[in-house]
């Protein structure tokens, strides 16, 4: 038929010969099997990492933040570092998911679920660190403008501190919301074919009595359109605040005009490599290979590739304005020849390596279409964009405008432990979501089966020729 | 006794049910639901379904949302208690309106897509724990379902065997 009709020279995003029977059962099967040996170990050891930091946040509380490594010339240490790197992660899910829909980049749909949920998961992590810095977390509630009892105590406005709350506590909620609009259907599919009592009833429950009307589809795709369009601006909006946070202020390496957008580009960069990494496993593990293709892994490293080259010339034009300002601050900061020589070469040294060199392999094709070496690459690149932020924040305080104050930073094994407690508590949370969830779109999924599924399109060429 | 009758047919292809929806537009023969498992391509047009307001809903929302964030704003910074932050004082809020930007847009994001999604909830009579709206479970997996409220079963019968229906129900209203 003419309306489902996709130029031939087009790759196929759904290989095999699948019927949308097949989608449904191939989408279902990992929630209705019992997990395998590798999803146990996984998560007992994801548990072990989220109890040890749970632990380490109990004792940061109860002892305060000075169970950590900051001192007083670096009073921004793995905390704000973390909260950075998490956020960033926490940006390609909804890129993936809202931007690429107005793009009508059809290739998301196999991908957009699960990255929707790093997504909500990674910004999870990330406001846990802003909060125990606080210090008193019973008074976290502060941060938001409550009316309230104490001679009307309210938040300043003017600050990009309260920006930010602002900003990812929208973020969160809208993206979750997002999230959970587009699973209805599918939580519908996983209902009207669940067995056991128990399971009828969570689904049911989750699926809000979703019978695939025809009007109710026609709202659905508005819904989605237009939340899209909402989630859009919000996409750049949040790391655009995150880098007023240090952009407005007036530490050096960290008042520049260039963050916004530098941070955008790095936060998509580095999500994108943790969507890589967190795929190709899940590809392996829930046979996902006819859905999430080769073609599909590509795509995302060419973003890497576009995104990478953002950063690399943000890069390139901090480390020639620290020189060229001749400003004997700028001479320290962490992008600067002061910087790659003096007692923190090793961090500039590994960001460079991990975000600038080593991606830049993926302007090989070969390269590009293997799995391997994208797994590797996407876990440098994660490293690398950890360094990043890092050395924005460590690096930058390090050398203070009185060097009687320059000092070095020592992370306690507190920070240590909450930092692993953040990547355990994400890790049991993807994990869940991969045994209870429908992990895939399948029905936007189904809607592209006759346009962009091999067998079909095998039958347009033969039809056209 | 009405001999009015839900008559229900279950096409196995999206294509087939297309073709069906158009052959009984064709004989004016009213349709009252289909349930499918995925978006059909063109059903909204071919069963002439008003476009939804859910959109123009969602700018209101979004509206309101930025009001919100406008009061907010000046009720806090210039109304209550004003203060002298940095040598920047909070005297008007057309003036201090810039450094605001930020709350106001993601007040008026959070209203729009939060209030836009309740709104869709209740239009299409949906919540937690609510009983499965499609009468055949196999519509949310491969199966394209159409309904009739009529009395002249036969006809539908033989234009739903016509269009290469898989099976027919008949239940009474």
């Amino acid at each position: 038929m003419s309306g489902h009709y996709e130029a031939p020279i087009r790759e196929p995003l759904i290989i095999g010969h699948k019927t949308y029977h097949d989608i449904s059962n191939d989408i279902a099967r990992p929630i209705e099997e019992r997990a395998g040996k590798l999803w146990w170990v996984s998560i007992y050891v994801a548990l072990i990492l989220f109890i040890y930091g749970f632990g380490c946040i109990a004792y940061t509380i109860g002892t305060g933040i000075g169970s950590w490594g900051l001192n007083r010339t670096i009073n921004w240490g793995w905390d704000i570092t973390n909260f950075v790197w998490w956020v960033g992660i926490g940006h390609a899910g909804t890129l993936i998911s809202a931007v690429l829909l107005l793009f009508r980049q059809r290739w998301r749909m196999s991908v957009n679920r699960s990255a929707e949920a790093m997504t909500i998961f990674a910004v999870v992590q990330a406001a846990i660190f802003p909060v125990i810095h606080m210090g008193r977390v019973w008074v976290g509630y502060w941060v938001f403008p409550l009316p309230n009892q104490f001679g009307s105590v309210w938040p300043n406005f003017n600050s990009p501190l309260l920006w930010d709350v602002f900003a990812i506590s929208t973020y969160f909620s809208v993206s979750t919301v997002f999230w959970f609009m587009g699973l209805i259907p599918d939580f519908a599919m996983i209902r009207d074919r669940a067995k056991t009592p128990w399971t009828k009833k969570i689904y049911t429950f989750l699926s809000f009595g979703w019978g695939g009307k025809a009007k109710h589809w026609q709202r659905f795709e508005e819904l989605s359109l237009v939340l899209a369009g909402l989630a859009t601006p919000l996409v750049f909006s949040v790391h655009t605040t995150v880098s007023f946070d240090f952009a407005t202020s007036v530490i050096k390496g960290w008042h520049s005009t260039i963050y916004p957008p530098y941070f955008v580009a790095g936060a998509i960069f580095s999500g994108f490599a943790m969507v890589q990494t967190l795929l190709l496993v899940a590809r392996k593990v829930c046979h996902l290979e006819e859905y999430i293709t080769i073609y599909h892994i590509e795509i995302m490293n060419i973003v890497i590739i576009l995104t990478g080259g953002i950063v690399t010339v943000a890069y390139g034009t901090e480390y020639f304005i620290g020189w060229y300002s001749g400003s004997r601050y700028e001479d320290f900061t962490y992008l600067s020849p002061g910087a790659a020589t003096g007692p923190y070469w090793w961090a500039f040294w590994a960001l460079i390596t991990c975000n600038l060199i080593i991606p830049a392999s993926f302007w090989f094709k070969k390269v590009r279409t293997n799995i391997t070496a994208t797994f590797i690459i996407a876990l440098v690149i994660n490293i690398g964009m950890w360094f990043e932020r890092f050395d924005i924040i460590v690096l930058n305080l390090s050398r203070d405008y009185l060097p009687s104050s320059w000092t070095m930073f020592k992370p306690t094994i507190i920070d240590v432990g909450v930092y692993l407690g953040t990547i355990g508590f994400f890790s049991t949370l993807f994990l869940l979501y991969a045994r209870t969830f429908p992990v895939i779109a399948q029905a936007e999924l189904k809607t592209i089966l006759k346009m962009s599924g091999k067998t079909y399109k095998a039958k347009e060429g033969d039809e056209h020729h | 006794m009405s001999t009015i009758k839900k008559i229900f047919g279950l096409y196995g292809d999206d294509d087939d049910l297309m073709n069906g929806v158009k052959a009984f537009n064709a004989k004016g023969i009213a349709i009252a639901e289909v349930y499918t498992p995925f978006p059909v391509h063109g059903l909204d047009v071919a069963l002439g379904l008003k476009k939804t307001r859910i959109s123009d809903a969602a700018y209101i929302y979004a509206l309101y949302g930025l009001l919100l964030g406008s009061v907010l704003t000046w009720y806090v910074m210039n109304y209550d208690w004003p203060q002298d932050i940095g040598g920047k004082p909070s005297f008007t809020w057309s003036r201090n309106m810039p450094a605001f930007a930020v709350p106001m847009f993601e007040l008026m994001v959070f209203c729009a897509a939060h209030m836009m999604s309740i709104t869709f909830l209740i239009r299409n009579k949906m919540y937690p724990f609510c009983p499965p709206q499609n009468p055949d479970p196999r519509t949310t997996d491969d199966k394209f379902m159409i309904e009739f409220l009529s009395d002249d079963v036969e006809s539908i019968k033989q234009l739903l065997v016509e269009t290469g229906v898989e099976e027919i129900t008949i239940k009474d209203a």
